[in-house]
């Protein structure tokens, strides 16, 4: 872009020295004054979970995103900042308590979810499924059949499992406990693998 | 638009080398953490296709200015730079001979060589931030760094003796 930028980078080399500190030190910090300004929009961080690193996104409203590896964190997080807001900051202190709980659920010590949900990211009929999702009981299951019945909406079972495959807070929402009529367990969001490992751990409990 | 957390990666470091060369390692992070909070709130506005790091140098310069200012108000004179880099603060952090050379540099070379070498700002993005022509602010980065050439080697050739 300019001459003697790379050559002058040399000399000045010294100003470089422990960015990585200072840097973690300062956006720390940085995160701090716009929760305490109220600029932080989207607060977010990641967990390690059995069924993979989850994405965990929360407005000041409630739990906005829970997103898996494979929806790929980068592409979540730039359509979070296209749809509800660019100020999105890495910052854990909001995402704490969902962190634990989640944490306690996949230790089997927790069965229901006690944190404020923002549910902007789901429209219409699909966020009216997804508000009858959690009375499917920790360990029990039903059939995508059951839950358009349960929404007002007999015969909307493909509208069901399109609300499910775009839920944007799964495990916490539970689609994992909607299954096919069958008994088989049907997609998911985070893949067969996932639904199966969180339908076993909520049998196993 | 980017999320304001990839900015921070992005154009973090570079303006924590800018804030340090123009204000030293002591009020360095205090600018750096007022031109992001500034830089966040004002994000959402930013047009679509902006110069991002003209923009992050811009508002850093106006808190630069601000500390300047209320320096100068407590009549610290800037050519009066103790010859022990410790008096700065915390010269672990980094080379406190690169400071004291930069610290007696006028304000406007000081500017003028962090914009330009630092944040590879073209004069006449520079001119436009301090005010001034695109020949004044060339002259004032050639002139800086002429002088810190001449009063500042790099000790990064020492370093690999250091414990």
């Amino acid at each position: 872009m300019t001459t003697g930028h790379d050559s002058a980078l040399d000399f000045f080399g010294a100003l470089a020295r422990t960015d990585d500190a200072a840097l973690g030190r300062l956006r720390e910090r940085l995160a701090a004054a716009a929760e305490r300004d109220g600029l932080l929009d989207i607060a977010y961080r990641t967990i390690d979970s059995p069924v993979g690193t989850l994405l965990l996104a929360a407005t000041d409203a409630g739990l906005l995103r829970v997103a898996y590896d494979r929806e790929d964190h980068d592409a979540v997080l730039a359509k979070l900042a296209d749809v509800v807001s660019p100020r999105v900051l890495r910052a854990a202190p909001r995402l704490d308590p969902v962190a634990r709980q989640l944490e306690e659920y996949f230790s089997r010590t927790r069965r229901t979810f006690d944190v404020p949900l923002d549910f902007r990211l789901a429209k219409g009929f699909r966020r009216a499924v997804l508000t009858h999702l959690p009375d499917i009981g920790y360990g029990h299951t039903a059939s995508y059949a059951q839950i358009a019945a349960a929404a007002g909406s007999p015969r909307a079972v493909r509208a069901v499992g399109t609300a499910c495959a775009t839920n944007p807070l799964p495990v916490v929402v539970p689609c994992h406990r909607v299954v096919r009529s069958d008994g088989s367990s049907g997609g998911y969001v985070g893949g067969e693998q996932a639904k199966l490992t969180l339908l076993n751990l909520e049998a196993a409990a | 638009m980017r999320p304001f957390e990839r900015i921070v990666d992005e154009y973090g470091p570079v303006v924590l080398r800018v804030c340090r060369a123009v204000l030293g390692p002591a009020e360095a992070e205090d600018a750096w953490s007022e031109t992001f909070l500034a830089a966040l709130r004002a994000y959402p506005d930013l047009p679509e296709g902006a110069n991002v790091e003209a923009w992050l140098v811009t508002i850093a310069h106006r808190k630069a200015l601000d500390v300047t200012r209320a320096r100068s108000r407590r009549a610290v004179p800037v050519g009066e730079v103790p010859d022990r880099p410790s008096a700065f603060g915390l010269p672990q952090d980094w080379d406190g001979d690169l400071w004291a050379a930069l610290a007696r540099l006028p304000d406007r070379q000081r500017m003028a060589v962090a914009y330009h070498y630092l944040a590879g700002l073209p004069y006449r993005d520079i001119a436009e931030i301090t005010g001034g022509t695109t020949d004044a602010a060339r002259r004032a980065a050639a002139d800086g760094i002429r002088t810190l050439r001449a009063t500042y080697r790099p000790t990064s050739s020492v370093e690999g003796a250091r414990p």
